[in-house]
This record gives structure tokens, sequence and C-alpha cells, in this order.
């Protein structure tokens, strides 16, 4: 067994609807809503979800950019959620993230080097300006860019060439865990496959953990040894990758499996296609968040929130189609 | 094209060129407002408005205090090229005298504006939890004119130059505060500022480095519209007897004196008027071509 990294129990992230100019609050928004898994060193979590089921915000929660409303977070043992300012800093050299969208996550003023530089001397790495620029020199050729590009600013980089900058700034401080939130959904195809194998190279050399957060199932079956299916701020479905893309159980898991393209024009597909759209968060259905869309709904998934349910060891679903106590 | 870029597959040569081809953001926004012909024009007027007004003591034809009773009411001729007033002072070395004192004015009260607008605006907008009585109390001043903010403030200080002046400041921040704010809150979504925070940047760093170069650009703009803006209000309260005092040679005071003499001595109004319509014009040229230049969606 190896060693567990991250506990998630019952992470709940709720924003207030404020309305009025006296901002009352009308109601909540829960982006995430009782989301819970373990993650052991050197492992890969992939979540997949549509968009606005919560999957930034669950990563985001994590990192406590944004603080979650209840439930907790566990990194090595510690609880993440109460620590106070000073406790966080050093949380925050443990725990990086990689961002969506390359264009908006560099600073367009100021040269890379000193977008690097900045990590290193908050967490004071480096003896002094030469020694830190020389590990930025050495972060640069880490990601696979020229050191001779180090006093360019962002706006001369192409998008695959800026995400590898905002890796090496994940790095830079030598963090275990890294939260890559849709971090090649930016790019083309071609550049996706290079940054894809990036990460994969830098999780062999530094022992990363990751959680990659994506909406594409492809990629996160080619990076991912666990994979979590998110709806509606829950997570519907969480397995190893190989039960889940042998053996998808929840319908709406089923649904996403049946939408990813097969690059054979010949072979016949039975498509399960999902009714409607996402429901609106402020106000989600009753019971199973889920029962709207659901082909397999039953009577008892309109009143009833669904359990966990082990189905295989390590294999949970959330649905009542696995519960003995409605079959 | 690939993203990969080794040291292996670059002609060496070419890293050279690479290096002396990198321009910071100011660079490429002063290549820009080069090519810009309004606001070329405007700095050329401001650039004769300004150096005139440095080297009055130097250039000025006459003194600005000494009465001739002889010379009085003259039309501008080649003795006085823009005439002389009813104590027979020559008006063109008033006016550039007068321009020291009114960009004077205009600088002071856009520094002070201007510095305490963006603190304002930065921090209301970071700080969301204070934003709204920052907000609120701008609204208040906001919902005054803001000459008539200006002369209810000189009320309570009391006729003068330096009183104008702040005046005019006080009047001028809420639209700081309004635009540095809005620019904030743009800002503070990116995802570099979450990055920052997510390596535990502190906020004072994350305002300084990152924020505060990002709004420049719209609190650039407005100070060089604003100048233009207080000075003008700045001569207008001195024509109305609130700011500068005669002798003084005040611009908007100049024009105050002449309204006396228009049928007799058009001049002694018109020239001191076309002064500040010009330097006004200026600014507001430069602003706009600034705005054009500093504009992302251009790039």
């Amino acid at each position: 067994m190896k060693e567990e990294l991250l506990e998630v129990s019952d992470l709940k992230t709720h924003f207030p609807i404020q309305k009025g100019i006296l901002k009352r609050n009308t109601g909540f928004v829960k982006a995430v809503d009782g989301v819970s898994f373990k993650l052991a060193k050197g492992e890969t979590l992939g979540i997949v979800g549509e968009s606005g089921c919560g999957k930034s915000t669950t990563g985001r929660s994590i990192l406590r950019l944004i603080n979650p409303t209840s439930g907790s977070v566990k990194y090595k043992g510690k609880e993440v959620t109460s620590l106070s300012k000073g406790e966080l800093l050093k949380l925050r050299k443990e725990m990086q993230i990689v961002f969506q969208d390359p264009y908006a996550s560099l600073n367009p003023r100021i040269t890379i080097a000193s977008i690097l530089e900045e990590a290193l001397s908050t967490h004071s790495i480096g003896k002094d300006k030469k020694e830190r620029r020389e590990i930025v020199l050495q972060l640069l050729e880490r990601v696979g860019l020229n050191r001779q590009l180090a006093n360019r600013y962002p706006h001369e980089f192409s998008g695959g060439q800026r995400q590898r900058i905002g890796i090496a700034r994940a790095i830079a401080v030598n963090p275990t865990l890294i939260i890559a939130d849709e971090p090649v959904s930016a790019l083309d195809v071609s550049i996706q496959a290079q940054i894809l194998n990036l990460f994969q190279d830098l999780q062999e050399q530094m022992g990363l953990t990751y959680i990659f957060i994506a909406h594409d199932l492809s990629v996160v079956k080619h990076i991912s040894d666990k994979i979590g299916v998110m709806y509606l701020g829950r997570m519907v479905e969480y397995a190893s990758k190989d039960d889940l893309f042998s053996n998808p159980s929840h319908p709406y898991t089923q649904a996403l499996m049946s939408a990813v393209p097969v690059p054979n024009p010949l072979m016949k597909k039975e498509k399960i296609s999902l009714k409607g759209d996402v429901p609106n968060p402020a106000a989600p259905p009753s019971g199973c968040t889920f029962h709207t869309r659901c082909n397999a709904c039953m009577e008892v998934c309109k009143t009833i929130k669904p359990k966990d349910i082990e189905i295989s060891p390590g294999h949970v679903v959330s649905c009542h189609l696995y519960d003995s106590a409605y079959n | 094209m690939s993203g990969i870029i080794t040291s292996k597959n670059i002609d060496p040569s070419l890293i050279h060129l690479q290096k002396n081809n990198t321009k910071s953001y100011w660079q490429i926004v002063w290549g820009r407002l080069m090519k810009n012909k309004g606001a070329m024009a405007g700095s050329f007027i401001l650039i004769f408005f300004i150096g005139a007004a440095l080297l009055a003591p130097v250039l000025a034809p006459f003194p600005i205090d000494e009465m001739k009773m002889e010379n009085r009411f003259l039309p501008p001729s080649l003795d006085h090229l823009l005439g002389t007033d009813e104590f027979g002072r020559d008006i063109l070395s008033r006016i550039m005298h007068g321009g020291r004192i009114s960009l004077m004015m205009g600088l002071v009260a856009v520094s002070i504006a201007g510095i305490t607008g963006v603190v304002l605006g930065v921090i209301s907008g970071y700080y969301r939890r204070i934003d709204i009585y920052i907000m609120q109390m701008m609204d208040i001043l906001l919902a005054f004119p803001s000459l008539l903010l200006a002369i209810a403030i000189i009320a309570v200080l009391g006729v003068g130059l330096t009183n104008a002046m702040i005046a005019v400041a006080i009047s001028v921040i809420p639209s700081y505060v309004r635009v540095v704010r809005g620019a904030v809150l743009s800002i503070r979504e990116k995802e570099y500022i979450e990055a920052v925070q997510a390596l535990g940047v502190s906020d004072f760093k994350i305002i300084v480095k990152h924020i505060f170069p990002n709004v420049l650009s719209p609190v650039i703009v407005l100070s060089t519209l604003q100048f233009g803006t207080s000075i003008l209000a700045a001569a207008a309260l001195s024509f109305l007897g609130l700011g500068a005092q005669p002798p003084t040679p005040e611009w908007g005071a100049m024009a105050y004196v002449g309204k006396s003499f228009l049928l007799q001595a058009w001049w002694m109004s018109l020239f001191p008027g076309l002064a500040i319509m010009l330097v006004v014009l200026g600014f507001n040229l430069l602003g706009d071509g600034l705005r054009d230049a500093l504009d992302p969606r251009l790039k």
C-alpha cells in the first residue's frame, strides 16, 4: 500500500447568492456538494464532468484558493481547511496549481524569468539573486524551453510554450501535489500530447502526485490512475482507471463513455444521449440530482439521495441501481 | 510548430537576434503612440506651451507687473504681439507667466487626485468588504457637478490659489476611484493573480507587482484627460473670482478682467482663453492617442 497523501471527505463549497442593495442571501449555488476521495503519493486522479459541475471549484477548495464551506481536506494527515496564514504558506510550497488558460495565467507586464523568480523568492529558495537566476534557467530547460528565452515577455510565446512556463512556475517550489485545472483543453491537439508527456515525465522525475481536471475522457484515460466522475457538485463514480473504463456503472458515466468518438466509421455504436441541460446548481433536483436526465430512473431516485456504494474494492458508485434495498 | 525549442536546433546567430528583438510592453506602446498623428499634434502643442511657461522668465519680452499708462489697451502689434491690458502690461508676457500657474494647478490637482484615487480604487477593488463604503462616498461626491462641488469646497476653505487646487483635486478623485476599481475588479479575477495567491505571495506584493502595473494604462489615459479638465476647472474658478486673484497672471483671471473691456479690447480675453483652449485640446489629443496606444484589444 502506498503512502496516503490526500484525503478529502464530504467537501462542500457553497457560494451565496446575494440580491438587492442590502446583499441579503437568497440561496446558495452548491458548486461542490459532498465530494470525498483518497489519493496516494505518486498517483494521478483524473476528475471529469461537464462544465459547471464543480471540478475546478473542487481543485481550488483543496488548495484553499476558495475557502470550502464544510468538510475536511487532510494533507499528509493534517487538516488543511483550518490552517492559519503562516501554516498555509508552508502548504503552498507543497501544493501547486496549473491553470487552463495559458493566455490569462501569466502576468503580461513582467518577464518569464521574473514570474518564476517570484515563486522562488516567496519561499526563500536559493541564497541570492544569482543562484535563483540559475534555478530559473534550469527550470526552463526542465520544461523544454530554451534558457535564452528567460528575459522575454509572455506575449512572445505560443500557447503551448506558455503552458510550459505555467508548469515551470508550479514545479519551481518543488511541490508534492499539483492540481492541473484543464491544463490542455485550451491547446491544439498536437500540443496537448506534448504537454501531457511533459506532465508524465515530471511525475516520474519528481515523484509528483496529480489531480488532473479535464472534460476530455481520452486525456484523462491517458494520464490517470484513478478517475472520479462529477455531476452537479457530487462525485457520482470513483474507481481505478481500468475499472471505470471496463465497467462504467453509473448511468451518467455510461452516457459519457458512449459520447467518446470511435476512430472507425464502420463501427456501429449504441449512443446514450442525455436529455436536456445540467440543472441549475442553485436549485438542484430532489433525490438523486441526476434523475431528471437519467435513462434508468426509478421512483425512489426522485425523492431519496443515493448513498455511496462500493460495488467492488475501490469502485464507488452513488446510484440506487446498485443499492440492494431498492432492487 | 512544436512548442519545444532546444538549444540544439537553434542557430547561434538567431539566438543573438532573438535577444535584441525582445520588446517590453511599454516599448510597444511607445512605438504605437509615435504613429498616432493626433497624439503627436497634441504633444507638440503641449511641448510648445510647457516650453513657453518654463522659459517665461528668460523669453518674456516685458515684465509682467510693469504698468505703463501710456500703453493702455494697445491692440496686437509688433511691439506687443498680443496687445496690452488696462494697465499697459504686455499680454504675451502675462500669458507666458500665467502658463506656469495654470499648468502647475493642473499638475498639482491631478497628482493629489491621482494618488488618492488610485489608492482608494485599489483598496476598493481588491478588498471587497470595504468596497461598498468607499464607493458610496464616491457616489455622493459624484452626485454634485464637479464645478459646483469645487465652489462648495472653496466656500469652506476660503478663496485662493492653493484652495482652488485642492478643490479641483477633490472633485476629480471619484473618477479615478471608479476607473481604478473597475480595472482592479477585472484583473483580480485573472488566473495569474490566482497563481501568485497559490504561491502564497503577500497581498501587498500582489497589489504592487501584479495589479498596479496592469491598471497603470487606464490611469495614464485618465490623468492626461483630467489634466486638461483640471486646468479648465481651475481657470473657471479663477474666472469666477474664486481662484487666483489679480494681479496674478492666471489665464482664467486674465479672461475675467478682460471681460469688462470686451468691446474696447477683445484681445485681453481672447488670448488667455485661446491659451486655455489649446492646452486642453493638446491634453485631450494626447489622451485619446494614449488610450488607443494602450488599448489591449489592438495588441
